[in-house]
């Protein structure tokens, strides 16, 4: 839904910068934690489940309010094809932010492993223990995570493309 | 110059900005995933170096890979609430999976020439909180950092005849282990056996108060020495096959102690025992009823991780449960993936 705002409202611009800060101390926390074996390798990993839990929660936060207020038209002038990757890598980064966390949560419920969270909070299994389920989730985790990154990544290049290339106001409106 | 080289220089120098950034948060990534630092002690090198010549047993735990499961229950006295909040340790009996193994990576070793034996257990409640543990028939750890413990996988594995000779001179406190495993006794079954925690974990009392602890399974059954001579005429399985016989003709049974560390006691370094005279308290019975053999068994596809901890126990200084987690995690995410190698149904294993 495009809107006639001319930025995103406080409560998404706020929603914005809050998950970008969570969603990139998870990328680094999680291959950070897979390639530890010292002591912190336990309070990351007990971090990261639970970041991961607090970003499910916001995501679908998110999308209610995204499908609810909309968002702000992009430039007329701006060509079809980046139209179209906004457009495109939008749907791909709300995916990623509500699929991520399930998959992450039912593969540690797939391997038979407790999902406790900070503070000693249990999470239910989401999957019956399985090695070739646990091996796809694991996967899935893994190369979507890359993904995922590489995809903020672009993220983050497009937004300065059009806060110090183009001009266009676009940056401006989910600036904080 | 004119106005529109200018306007295309700093177009130009912005693009380059934009180009470092990304590449400054793509080369932060790589960094912070281990990729530019070979020589990180990770758990990949950890579980690697336990690979023997030939490659590790596919399929199977990367280390301990040869076991077999058993269930039963853990009788709880009560006697630990005490000490801990953990809600297996109130009187009553809780379902238990475990898993008797070889301290090798081989999953075809043969019995009789393995020195370490160890124990998997899971005690589960049914509010749904789980204790795992990996226990040890040695009374102490073999090395005191995880760099000693790296490197002696690294010289155990090595070509170099001297590799052996130059790890003890660096790392003295594994004359502990060449003494122990030189004089111990052997036995000739899973159930003479006593599994100790080895690491140091910590008891958290309702009230709060947090007590370091280590913990044993003592035997019922008395140790019997056999020499291993005598273990090697047995074949290579025989400790499987006695305890699956021995089980047949009566439960076996542990006694749990736990023993609580005076103040200044070493809980950080697993190869330090504690001096006699700690408090040692009798929480309960481990009752083992069946034995189940491991491709179809409940325990395999169980990590006996041993920070999977109920609420009232917790890890302490000891740096070794946080690396253990790390590499178990590392080994069942690869074994997991090899299911194929070890197929699931007893019949359609292959020698």
């Amino acid at each position: 839904m495009i809107s006639m705002l001319s930025r995103f409202t406080a409560l998404q611009r706020t929603l914005h910068w809050l998950m970008a800060a969570c969603i990139l101390t998870m990328f680094f926390v999680g291959v950070g934690m897979v390639s530890t074996v010292a002591a912190k390798y336990l309070p990351l990993i007990t971090l990261h489940k639970t970041l991961g839990v607090a970003i499910l929660v916001l995501a679908f936060l998110r999308l209610g309010v995204r499908l609810r207020t909309g968002a702000p038209a992009l430039p007329a002038d701006l060509p079809e094809p980046m139209k179209l990757a906004a457009q495109l890598s939008h749907y791909a980064l709300y995916g990623l932010m509500i699929l991520m966390p399930l998959i992450g949560w039912a593969m540690l419920s797939a391997a038979n492993y407790p999902v406790v969270l900070w503070g000693g909070v249990r999470l239910p299994a989401i999957a019956s223990p399985s090695d070739s389920l646990h091996t796809l989730l694991w996967n899935a985790h893994v190369y979507l995570g890359f993904a995922f990154y590489a995809l903020v990544l672009l993220h983050v290049a497009a937004a300065l493309f059009h806060a110090l290339i183009r001009r266009d106001g676009v940056f401006r409106t989910m600036a904080p | 110059m004119t106005s529109d080289q200018t306007t295309r220089r700093s177009v130009l120098a912005r693009m380059i900005l934009i180009a470092v950034v990304i590449g400054a948060a793509a080369a932060a990534f790589a960094y912070t995933a281990g990729w530019l630092s070979p020589n990180r002690l990770t758990p990949n090198a950890i579980v690697d170096a336990f690979a023997p010549p030939g490659g590790p047993a596919l399929g199977h735990r990367r280390n301990h890979a040869k076991g077999i499961c058993f269930t039963g229950v853990f009788e709880a006295n009560g006697a630990g609430s005490t000490l801990s909040s953990a809600p297996m340790l109130r009187p009553g009996e809780y379902p238990v999976i475990g898993r008797f193994n070889l301290g090798s990576p081989d999953a075809h070793v043969q019995d009789a020439t393995e020195r370490v034996r160890g124990v998997g257990l899971q005690i589960s409640e049914p509010g749904g909180e789980v204790w795992r543990m990996a226990m040890l028939d040695l009374p102490f750890f073999p090395v005191s950092t995880l760099k000693a413990f790296h490197a002696l996988q690294v010289a155990a594995g090595a070509k170099d005849p001297n590799a052996m000779k130059d790890f003890i001179a660096t790392y003295p406190e594994f004359a502990h282990f060449g003494a122990w495993a030189h004089a111990a006794p052997w036995t000739g079954s899973y159930a003479e056996e006593t599994y100790n925690s080895l690491d140091s974990f910590i008891f958290t009392d309702a009230s709060g108060t947090a007590h370091p602890v280590r913990w044993s399974l003592v035997p019922a059954a008395a140790a019997v020495p056999v020499p291993p001579e005598e273990l090697a005429k047995r074949g290579a399985d025989f400790l499987e096959e006695e305890i699956v016989q021995r089980v047949k003709t009566a439960p076996q049974q542990w006694t749990l102690v736990v023993t609580v560390a005076n103040a200044g006691d070493p809980t950080a370094d697993p190869s330090r025992t504690w001096p006699e005279g700690r408090s040692k308290i009798d929480v309960g019975t481990v009752i083992v009823r069946d034995i189940e053999p491991e491709p179809d068994g409940p325990c395999r596809d169980i990590n006996y991780d041993p920070t999977v901890l109920p609420k009232g126990i917790g890890i302490s200084d000891d740096p070794f449960p946080a690396a253990r987690s790390s590499a178990y995690r590392r080994s069942f995410d690869l074994r997991s993936a090899e299911a194929k190698y070890y197929p699931h149904t007893a019949s359609e294993t292959t020698p």
